[in-house]
């Protein structure tokens, strides 16, 4: 089996677009992420599109109706918050069988604003039965982690403040403003303990990737820029005691963790950057523990001896996460991939890790009584 | 509560009544590994057993897990309310809204007793149609 590279990468600046079609978000991706690679949509012999919100809409063809009719088959793929990485998983996996030597994955979502979750069920038991929002389940996690280790609420908050912070430096960002920790944890509170600055921001956006079999990277010339996938694993939640009355993204995590270092032949102690899945600050902190950053209930000190700040041990979300860079679903996938290969290609200026070669990304999606997706991927400067 | 009314149709589906018109909690429990389960199934997603599941009345007290105390809901909904994961003391797993505690993290403890109490409720989406719900509050320890 051949190893799988990227070749082009690209992403639109994270916003709000509500004039534009989805469609024509993803084609713009697509585009940046072609003229990275010096590529045409003729050379591209599949595409895997990711999109939750049109998830019936066939998103796939009408990007190609914009862009270029060349027949290739279409994959349109839904996956929760774990969309984005599972369109790019499956363009990995159709080169690494073979099938193809040159495959294109975008992710694409168009929001509204608001509070994500609830339940679609008739009656409604919101406010009656607890809360079906993502921030309560989210909330919960968090304040398990604090049970078992008394993690506190300046510890959750201190990773907003870390990654609006790094937001400041990536110009594709939603928000790039700095929130001190008095800020964050004064802002309206939604679901306790988090505030409205520790919830992730519903934006437009998208992501497109370029993959290429190592043979076809020689061929085409583009070595120099390329970005080996070291491993792509994916998980669904392996069963846990509680997961009916509080869904669980950290066994799935683990499990895919595992796998993926397995796969790279790699420990977290090798890797030089993260981009986990920072949905809620509480997210964050569990996360840590769940990639193996750091051992169990050591989180809240990773956040008070600023490890995964830019410039500390383990730099976490330098892009400025879901958190201030903006969640857009079905995109969000792609664009951690996007930074990762920006900061292995050494260009990501003055957020730049130095000396970066390994870096991992991570993605749990799910909500209340489905279930949970996760994806991660390891990828290495060549 | 007004549970007396056994027209009155139930905000979840796990949420029924016996034949004299009592509320209870409907469980499954896994003769095969043990587990308890929220609702009526049939198969073990724990241990993956077929045709071991047994039906039965799930626990009405047990104990406080995990919280959050919700400030912003859908519209409509009023808050703050606290949202709460009972552990219940047949091993079953249980989502619910906590009444009579203040809604402020000082006042819940984690490990809290607790019981089901059934109330009429309204729920957001339909007005003037009030259900059979289910609330948690503290219990006395024995």
């Amino acid at each position: 089996m051949s190893d799988v590279y990227v070749v082009g990468i690209d992403m639109i600046r994270f916003g709000r677009y509500p004039e534009r079609t989805v469609p024509s978000l993803a084609a713009e991706a697509t585009l940046m992420a072609l003229d990275d690679c010096g590529l045409s949509i003729r050379d591209m012999q599949a595409l895997y599109c990711g999109n939750l919100g049109q998830a019936s809409g066939m998103v796939g063809q009408r990007m190609l109706a914009e862009i270029g009719q060349t027949g290739i088959p279409v994959t349109n793929v839904a996956n929760a918050c774990a969309t984005g990485a599972t369109a790019f998983r499956d363009a990995w996996m159709a080169i690494k069988a073979g099938i193809y030597d040159i495959v294109l994955a975008v992710g694409v979502e168009q929001m509204g604003k608001g509070l994500l979750g609830g339940s679609a069920s008739e009656p409604s038991p919101e406010g009656l039965i607890g809360s079906g929002s993502m921030p309560a389940m989210f909330s919960q996690i968090g304040i398990e982690h604090a049970r078992k280790y008394g993690t506190t609420f300046a510890q959750f908050s201190g990773v907003s403040v870390k990654n609006h912070w790094h937001s400041t430096m990536n110009p594709k960002s939603m928000y790039r403003m700095e929130t001190p920790l008095q800020e964050v944890m004064a802002a309206e509170m939604i679901a306790w303990p988090n505030t409205k600055l520790m919830c992730s921001v519903n934006v437009d956006g998208s992501a497109a990737a370029v993959l290429v079999s190592e043979a076809k990277m020689r061929q085409l010339g583009l070595v120099g820029r390329a970005i080996k996938v070291r491993a792509s694993e994916m998980s669904s939640n392996p069963f846990q005691d509680r997961q009916m009355a509080m869904p669980d993204f950290s066994s799935a995590t683990r499990l895919a963790a595992r796998r993926a270092y397995e796969m790279a032949g790699v420990g977290p102690e090798d890797i030089s950057l993260v981009e986990l899945h920072d949905c809620f600050a509480t997210a964050e902190i569990v996360h840590y523990e769940n990639l193996g950053l750091c051992t169990d209930g050591e989180a809240g000190r990773l956040i008070d001896d600023g490890e995964t700040r830019l410039g500390g041990r383990i730099p976490v979300n330098v892009s400025g996460g879901l958190l201030s860079k903006g969640h857009p679903l079905g995109a969000t996938g792609i664009a951690n991939i996007y930074e990762i290969a920006t900061h292995l290609r050494g260009e990501a200026g003055d957020r730049q890790v130095n000396g970066a070669r390994l870096g991992l990304t991570h993605v749990v999606g799910g909500g209340p009584g489905m279930g949970t997706a996760c994806a991660i991927h390891v990828l290495e400067k060549v | 509560m007004n549970a007396k009314d056994d027209t009155q149709p139930t905000i979840v589906p796990y949420l029924k009544r016996d034949e004299s018109g009592k509320p209870y909690l409907a469980g499954s429990k896994c003769t095969a590994c043990g587990h308890v389960f929220v609702g009526e199934r049939t198969v073990c997603a724990k241990c993956t057993a077929r045709g071991q599941m047994v039906s039965v009345h799930l626990a009405e007290t047990g104990k406080l897990y995990v919280y959050t105390i919700i400030h912003r809901s859908f519209p409509g909904v009023k808050t703050p309310f606290v949202d709460v994961i009972v552990d219940l003391d047949d091993g079953a797993h249980l989502k619910g809204t906590l009444v009579g505690v203040k809604p402020e993290p000082e006042a819940i403890a984690f490990d809290l007793p607790v019981k089901i109490a059934y109330r009429e409720a309204e729920p957001v989406n339909k007005p003037g149609k009030p259900h059979l719900s289910y609330v948690f509050e503290p219990a006395l320890e024995a």
